[in-house]
């Protein structure tokens, strides 16, 4: 932890230690709970203005009588005003209950609990990868800016993080799923599992499909963490209390990873929160190049019908993670860095 | 995880023979009770016998689990004889009862009647009279009864389900059926598994597992199938088609489609009530004018431009493949592409030119339709921009309304023209009823099944003439003269007959049976026959994972992550100032 070399004088406040950061604390959960609220009331209102019938794309291209379609709008609350079926669905979602799915007649809970886990295997597995990679590529460019190591390191970032990420997935498709000259086919094209496999074998099925998927996030994702923790250590360099850790004769190292790094820190850890927040959303490109069965395809299913329950469920779900995890990085700092929430 | 009752072995290495098909549509329900989905439609053929089939070569009607049906004197009882001998998957007897049961409960719970309701509301009674009879009584007569696209189900599993809204059929396997193949795992957009039904009544399947694999991606499938990964693919680009042409163990199979495409025109909608709404141009009211605006149509071109060669000209409602009610209008009837006689037909019709060639409505503006087009199709987006250079030469502009959702504008009848297109099923019924009087919504809020509010009578009374004609033949002629009715109105002109696009690979699938058996589609056919079917080929090289292609492959992919991380890692030099 960052140790406080700037020495300022401790506050002469006579309050009980702790109850700033319980304040602080109360603050930001409260923020946090009002906004849930708000996007709960956002959400039902917003996918009502998506144009197209639900009812009539459920009976898509099948004889229905109209009295079915009554039936249709009644099973679904289709047929009462606009603040009734409000009511209903916020009383509803404060149970758990987020509706039932126009289109796969299942509770949407059900439905998001089944892709969760799917998505979170791909998009957890790449956060990691690509957070601990930006940081570490992040940190070795700001400390040797403007050298051969660090213009390559950034340039390439920049390059694969403005490349599409569907048009490289594709690309690594072709060239190392399906094999192209000297190099075999070495993965699955798509997919999370071959089908066949459990027990252990179906671990390392799961892990053999994920290895495309995961490198093609990687990609386009580490260049973002690595420019900011870069740009943040950037901004520490020239410190006074650096110069006194290397005029102590620390190892250079040390100095990085001891001093300097703690301190740059903070817009990363940031960023690290949001993009934990994101994970839950899935990757809707990503997803369907490699058919991976998450959350991502799901809420472009949702969308294109409208499923109206489902893709107001996921929108929650979605702002829900994010809003969690910005609240729980708005914890954090304080611990990281005392001067935030004094 | 999974919940799979079915044993296997931990091992990929088995000499399975897998047939892997590769799908990109999500199952709507694997209840048969809820599916309307084509992947869960065509999945419901392969677990359960319906009472009839279809015939292969020509579609027409076949002993399924009933062997027999047959008319009342008075129309309005039809008596099926049941197969007696077979057996669902569990070993319990297949009887009429399990029939009767079926269609009693679509007659009885609204929530069971969700995806085939419309096969029973004109039914009065089913019973079992024995468990090899069964008996429906109908309000009026009805000619579809060998067209009851219905699976049978067993009632001892399915009397126990509660709520029918609810039960999708998916949590446990083996799911009990008695059709060609047996459910036995299931993952949303993950895969479908089915194995097969060693007691089917025809002979088994001679694959050892038949597996449908997603992917959402029709490049990423493409390439699957390039791999060896999936055996078939379905719903080609024609880019894709070319890409596929020629190369070894591959198969294309460009096969008469069941689809026709075809350029709607706003009747003036209107409610069964008299209601009119909307905002149709009057002017699409005369027929000399929608014949016109056809006239300018280049069929030849929309075929050979759009759909590269892989579509056959339209030209009656129903597409040739069904060859029993396939119509083509004589040489005389025909309104053939001739530009120059569309332009007399509009001078005649009273719309003039003005001094910019523009031609002028009855309210003296110049002529600009609407025309609805769906943002996902781009066949509709390429031949909406030919229609606009076509109808240019004629004097009329156009608007192209490409919207990801066309159902908004279209039930209100807020369009003039648009893009239309239908999935034809053995027995014409459905698609005739569309444009039936019967099918308009009852008021202006209501939806309708109209497909675009055409309101004929002479069509309306042609159409109930061949719902009561017993006679097939008879009944061919009524539905011909129909189509002859709705191809001289105008309402709805045929373009094209798009292709059914597939491909599967020859050293997986040695022989497989398409429908029509001449030339036809392999994927969400009328009937199980391409699955059922299907012989493996002796070479088989099923391409499933070795264990060392896996390890290379983990070990290749973790080399490519760290490998940049590396190589800048071990890049960290000493500074000149560093001590031990």
């Amino acid at each position: 932890m960052a140790t406080d070399t700037a020495a300022a004088a401790a506050p002469k406040k006579t309050e009980r230690p702790g109850t700033g950061y319980l304040r602080y604390g109360a603050g930001k959960v409260g923020g946090a709970v009002v906004s849930l609220f708000a996007v709960l009331v956002t959400s039902f209102f917003l996918f009502r203005l998506i144009p197209g019938d639900p009812v009539k794309y459920m009976t898509g291209g099948r004889q229905v009588s109209n009295e079915q379609l009554a039936a249709y709008r009644r099973e679904f609350g289709l047929d009462l005003p606009m603040w009734e079926q409000f009511l209903d669905y916020c009383g509803k979602a404060l149970t758990g209950d987020l509706g039932t799915s126009y289109q796969f007649r299942a509770p949407v809970i059900d439905k998001i609990t089944e892709a969760l886990p799917n998505t979170l295997i791909l998009t957890g597995t790449a956060f990691v990868l690509y957070t601990v990679l930006g940081i570490f590529l992040g940190t070795r460019s700001a400390w040797r800016h403007g050298g051969l190591g660090d213009r390559l390191n950034t340039g390439l970032a920049l390059t694969l993080y403005s490349i599409p990420s569907f048009w490289l997935g594709l690309l690594l498709i072709i060239v190392f799923a399906v094999g192209i000259g000297p190099i075999p086919g070495l993965f699955p094209t798509g997919g999370m599992e071959s089908g066949s496999e459990e027990g252990f074998a179906y671990v390392i099925d799961v892990a053999h499909h994920l290895v495309l998927p995961v490198i093609t996030l990687v990609a386009v994702e580490y260049g973002q963490t690595l420019l900011v923790t870069r740009s943040a250590l950037l901004d520490e360099m020239g410190s006074d209390y650096l110069t006194t850790a290397r005029a102590k004769g620390l190892r250079d190292d040390l100095v990085r990873r001891r001093h300097a790094v703690p301190n740059a820190m903070l817009p990363t850890v940031t960023l690290i929160f949001v993009n934990l927040g994101r994970t839950v959303a899935g990757v809707i490109l990503v997803e369907t190049v490699f058919s991976w069965p998450g959350l991502g395809g799901l809420f472009y299913q949702a969308l294109s019908v409208p499923d109206l329950p489902l893709v107001q469920g996921l929108f929650f779900v979605f702002a829900a993670a994010v809003i969690v995890m910005n609240t729980l990085a708005d914890l954090i700092y304080p611990l990281l860095d005392p001067r935030v929430g004094r | 995880m999974s919940a799979v009752l079915v044993p296997r072995p931990a091992t990929a290495a088995d000499d399975k023979k897998v047939l892997t098909v590769a799908v990109s549509q999500s199952v709507d329900s694997l209840s048969p009770f809820l599916a309307s989905r084509l992947l869960s439609t065509s999945i419901h053929r392969l677990m359960y016998e319906y009472l009839t089939n279809y015939d292969p070569k020509d579609a027409h009607a076949i002993p399924g689990l009933a062997t027999k049906w047959t008319p009342s004197a008075d129309k309005l009882t039809w008596t099926y004889t049941i197969r007696s001998g077979t057996k669902w998957s569990d070993g319990k007897p297949v009887t009429a009862e399990d029939a009767a049961w079926t269609f009693n409960k679509m007659m009885t719970d609204e929530n069971a009647a969700t995806a085939n309701g419309s096969f029973v509301s004109n039914f009065k009674k089913v019973t079992a009279t024995s468990p090899t009879q069964l008996v429906i009584e109908l309000n009026k007569p009805q000619a579809t009864m060998a067209a009851l696209d219905v699976p049978i189900v067993p009632k001892h599993i399915w009397e126990k389900v509660k709520d029918f809204s609810k039960f999708n059929n998916d949590k446990d396997f083996p799911v009990v059926g008695n059709g060609p193949y047996v459910l036995t795992g299931y993952k949303a957009d993950s895969y479908v598994r089915l194995e097969p039904n060693k007691s089917f009544w025809r002979g088994a399947p001679k694959f050892d597992e038949l597996l449908f694999k997603y992917y959402k991606d029709g490049d990423a499938a493409v390439a699957a199938l390039q791999k060896g990964e999936v055996s078939f693919v379905a719903d080609l680009t024609p880019a894709q088609a070319s890409a596929l042409e020629g190369q070894q163990n591959i198969k294309v199979n460009d096969a008469p489609g069941r689809r026709f495409y075809a350029l709607a025109t706003n009747p003036g909608a209107r409610a069964a009530n008299g209601e009119k709404f909307g905002n149709g141009d009057p002017s699409l009211l005369d027929q000399r004018v929608r014949h016109a605006l056809f006239m300018a149509v280049d069929r030849t071109t929309i075929i050979d431009k759009v759909f590269q060669g892989h579509a056959v000209m339209g030209d009656g409602y129903i597409p040739p493949r069904f060859s029993t009610y396939h119509w083509k209008p004589s040489a005389d009837q025909e309104i053939g592409y001739d530009p120059a006689k569309a332009a007399q037909l509009l001078d005649q019709a009273g719309y003039k030119k003005n001094g910019d060639g523009k031609r002028v409505g009855k309210d003296g503006k110049p002529i600009t339709y609407r025309v609805l087009c769906h943002a996902t199709d781009p066949e509709d987006k390429a031949v909406g921009q030919y229609l606009k250079e076509w109808w240019a030469d004629l004097g009329i502009g156009i608007t192209l309304d490409c919207l990801d959702n066309v159902s908004d504008p279209w039930l209100a009848g807020e369009y003039d023209l648009a893009f239309d297109g239908w999935s034809v099923n053995p027995d014409p019924d459905f698609v005739l009823s569309i444009h039936t009087c019967g099918a308009l919504p009852a008021t202006p809020d209501d939806v309708g099944a109209t497909d675009n509010f055409i309101c004929d009578k002479p069509y309306d009374k042609l159409y109930a003439q061949q719902l009561a004609e017993y006679d097939p033949a008879k009944r061919a002629g009524l539905v011909k003269q129909m189509e002859s009715r709705l191809y001289d109105l105008g309402y709805m002109n045929v373009m094209a007959y798009p292709n059914a696009v597939e491909a599967y690979r020859t050293d997986q699938i040695e022989s497989i049976t398409t429908m029509p058996e001449k030339a036809g589609n392999i994927f969400g056919q009328d009937g199980y026959w391409s699955w059922w079917s299907a012989v493996p080929a002796a070479s088989g090289s099923d391409d499933s994972s070795s264990s060392t292609g896996v390890v290379v492959g983990i070990a290749a992919g973790a080399v490519v992550l760290v490998a940049a991380g590396v190589f800048f890692g071990l890049r960290r030099r000493a500074t000149a100032d560093d001590r031990e």
